[in-house]
């Protein structure tokens, strides 16, 4: 049940077999979503993997890209329950997994129940509130690429986060949801739904993150193929924050769709600092006037990592408004891809739409490849794009080493510097000094 | 106590040789005014003893309490008790103030020390109070957006908290008015009243600094090297006789 395959055909160690077993594991859930869950099979074993042609993973490297030598359904893990608090946020509430298990809860802070606020894991909703579930987990189309492994994403989907604030209910307090990978070769499929209703708001903190190794221990290799999926109602506000931290010989998958329905506000934020490879794409759909997507990124990519990020702002409705602001900052020989897309529909008049990505250079051999694109079919738009790619000011270098900083502080005061922007928008302090902390890592690794 | 020897420096930029020679000794708690023409070689001997890479020191020594400083990074040469208050300082987006000269602070510290965050903001505050600087600063970036009279108050901040040995000031009257130089002024005159009075190397092209920082040596320099030394009545001079003067006599020497 746990063995390790390896293959050279097109579903690599996530063979039938693994995938039965996943099934039986399982098999209580309803059964349209384990018929759901066989058709996604489906797709991704019939589906080839991305090739050089293939627009969409236009820079990737795809040699690295393997699905060979990975365990699909892991064993359990023994799990310090302490370990998350480290991260300092508990929030309203946490849901901890591993190895795609849930091991350790704590239910909605007091102040917030009796709300109507649902947190619970994907398995207690998809029996409880099938409904819920079915018109919203996994609903959206993959745009961007990755349907190979979004269809993987689906059919090993265990157990995740769901996450429904009812109408015109304020959740105080943000809620975290855990997710962490042990044990040689697991592979983990990360899974978070947020429902917010009309008028209601809340935020939500994703946090991804191999367990914790001997500081010299050579990292795990691990596999995460997961996804979040935020429908924001009818006057609602989302706010999302997703920490990637896994091991740095992770080869990682993430899957964003955001729709976004009228007057709607969602602002989502992912750090990407973990993983060998990591591929982050991410949908937003505005789907009603007036409604608002932010969308923010923050990397940190040393070593030879490689973060290839990929984003589409749908506009469907007119006076809709999207602001994407992607940095990056690059040491070593680490890499980095942006490809973002504007599209505006024909009845999407009065679009405002921004793109940005920004990358800083920290080396000569650091490589950061950007493609912004616009699609627009609407008339009456605003539409801007962008692209730079910058070294450090050594006037400013010079300036904070002739304080007495050291080079390497001064770098990361000015990383720091550059990330102000993007960090600055958190509002919940807890949640930014957490994300200070895992930047702030990076520099001493 | 402590002493900055500069003795027969040379530096150049590319291949360009801007100071031929210059020797002087600066002893902590005193203020050498260095005047001259611009062109003469006045930031450039600034810069290079901070470290900054463009300037390639190209023979003589810089001695910090006996030590070189010249194969030490900017950094080094810092914690070592240099400090150069920037002609022009630089703007850095997104870093603040407080967390700027917190790091700058924590940098002089051993390591596995804690910084007592309580004593560093009374501290910071009270120097603060004496330079007028509002305490919403500490929450802007650094420099960014601040007007001339603004910028060299944040550098004598800097100066202030960092309690040089010897402090390297480099045109810090250039683009103030009458009132933001007063308070530039007493803000470094208050620095050499306290215990740990830096050694001061006072850059100016004017003679009107010297009105409020009265200094107790007054060099000029021409073509790279000081050629006329003198007290405080030397600027007077130069001020009713042009730096002119200071040329001519030094081609006549020199014929």
């Amino acid at each position: 049940m746990s063995s390790v395959a390896t293959s050279t055909n097109l579903t690599g160690s996530f063979t039938r077999e693994a995938f039965a077993a996943h099934l039986e594991r399982v098999k209580h859930l309803p059964a349209w979503w384990l018929d759901r869950k066989r058709a996604a099979y489906e797709r991704f074993a019939a589906a080839p993997m991305p090739k050089r042609t293939n627009e969409g993973w236009r820079f990737s490297n795809l040699a690295t890209l393997t699905l060979d030598g990975f365990n699909a359904t892991p064993a359990a893990c023994r799990f310090d329950q302490m370990a998350h608090r480290e991260l300092g946020v508990t929030g309203a509430g946490h849901l901890v997994f591993a190895n795609n298990r849930l091991v350790a809860s704590q239910a909605i802070d007091a102040s917030t129940a009796g709300s109507g606020i649902i947190f619970d894991t994907l398995q207690h909703a998809l029996l409880q509130h099938a409904d819920l579930v079915k018109a919203h987990l996994l609903t959206q189309p993959s745009k961007l690429g990755s349907d190979k492994f979004a269809a993987l994403h689906e059919a090993f989907l265990e157990d995740g986060a769901f996450i429904y604030v009812p109408k015109g209910v304020t959740a105080t307090l943000p809620v975290g949801v855990f997710h962490y990978a042990c044990g040689a070769g697991t592979a983990v499929f990360p899974h978070t739904l947020v429902i917010a209703e009309e008028n209601a708001k809340i935020t939500v903190a994703d946090f991804f993150r191999s367990d914790a190794q001997t500081p010299d221990a050579k990292p795990q290799t691990h596999f995460a193929c997961g996804g979040n999926d935020l429908y924001v109602g009818h006057g609602a506000q989302v706010t999302y924050i997703a920490m990637q931290d896994w091991s740095r010989a992770t080869l990682s998958f993430q899957f964003n769709a955001t729709v976004a329905r009228r007057d709607a506000k969602v602002l989502s934020l992912n750090l990407h600092a973990g993983a060998r490879q990591a591929r982050h794409e991410s949908f937003s759909q505005l789907a009603a006037p007036g409604a608002h997507s932010e969308m923010l990124a923050l990397t940190v990519a040393h070593g030879t990592q490689e973060f290839d990020q990929r984003t589409l702002q749908l506009h469907q409705a007119p006076n809709t408004t999207s602001n994407l602001l992607y940095k990056n900052a690059l040491l070593d020989q680490a890499k980095t891809i942006f490809s973002g897309l504007i599209v505006v529909d024909p009845d999407a008049q009065k679009t405002d739409a921004y793109q940005s990505n920004r990358n800083l250079m920290l080396s000569d051999e650091a490589e950061a490849n950007s493609l912004p694109g616009l699609e627009i079919q609407a008339n009456d738009v605003r539409c801007t794009h962008g692209a730079t790619s910058s070294r450090i000011d050594r006037e400013q270098e010079f300036y904070l080493e002739s304080r007495g900083i050291r080079a390497a502080q001064a770098q990361e005061l000015l990383v720091f510097g550059f990330f102000e922007e993007v960090l600055g928008k958190i509002e919940n302090q807890e949640l930014h000094d957490t994300l200070t902390d895992i930047i702030r890592k990076k520099f001493k690794t | 106590m402590s002493q900055l020897v500069i003795h027969d420096l040379h530096i150049s930029i590319g291949d360009k040789t801007i100071v031929k020679g210059f020797t002087l000794t600066i002893k902590q708690g005193e203020v050498h005014a260095i005047m001259g023409p611009n062109g003469t070689g006045k930031s450039t001997l600034a810069k290079a003893i901070a470290g900054h890479p463009d300037y390639t020191i190209t023979s003589g020594e810089v001695l910090l309490d006996g030590g070189s400083v010249l194969a030490m990074e900017p950094d080094e040469r810092a914690r070592a008790g240099l400090f150069l208050a920037f002609q022009y300082p630089s703007e850095i987006p997104g870093v603040s103030i407080a967390n700027f000269l917190r790091a700058a602070v924590q940098a002089r510290m051993t390591e596995g020390e804690e910084l007592d965050a309580t004593g560093y903001y009374k501290r910071l505050y009270a120097k603060m109070d004496m330079l007028k600087i509002d305490r919403k600063f500490t929450s802007r970036s650094v420099n960014e957006g601040f007007s001339g009279g603004e910028k060299k108050r944040c550098e004598i901040l800097q100066m202030a908290m960092l309690e040089p040995k010897i402090a390297l000031m480099d045109e810090t009257d250039s683009g103030l008015d009458i009132d933001a130089l007063r308070i530039v002024a007493d803000g470094v005159n208050a620095q050499r009243k306290s215990a740990a009075a830096p050694g001061i190397m006072l850059i100016t092209h004017y003679q009107r600094l010297l009105d409020y920082i009265v200094p107790d040596f007054v060099h000029v320099m021409h073509d790279g090297r000081i050629v006329k030394s003198g007290d405080k009545s030397l600027a007077l001079e130069l001020e009713a006789k042009g730096y002119d003067w200071v040329k001519q006599e030094f081609a006549a020497a020199n014929a």
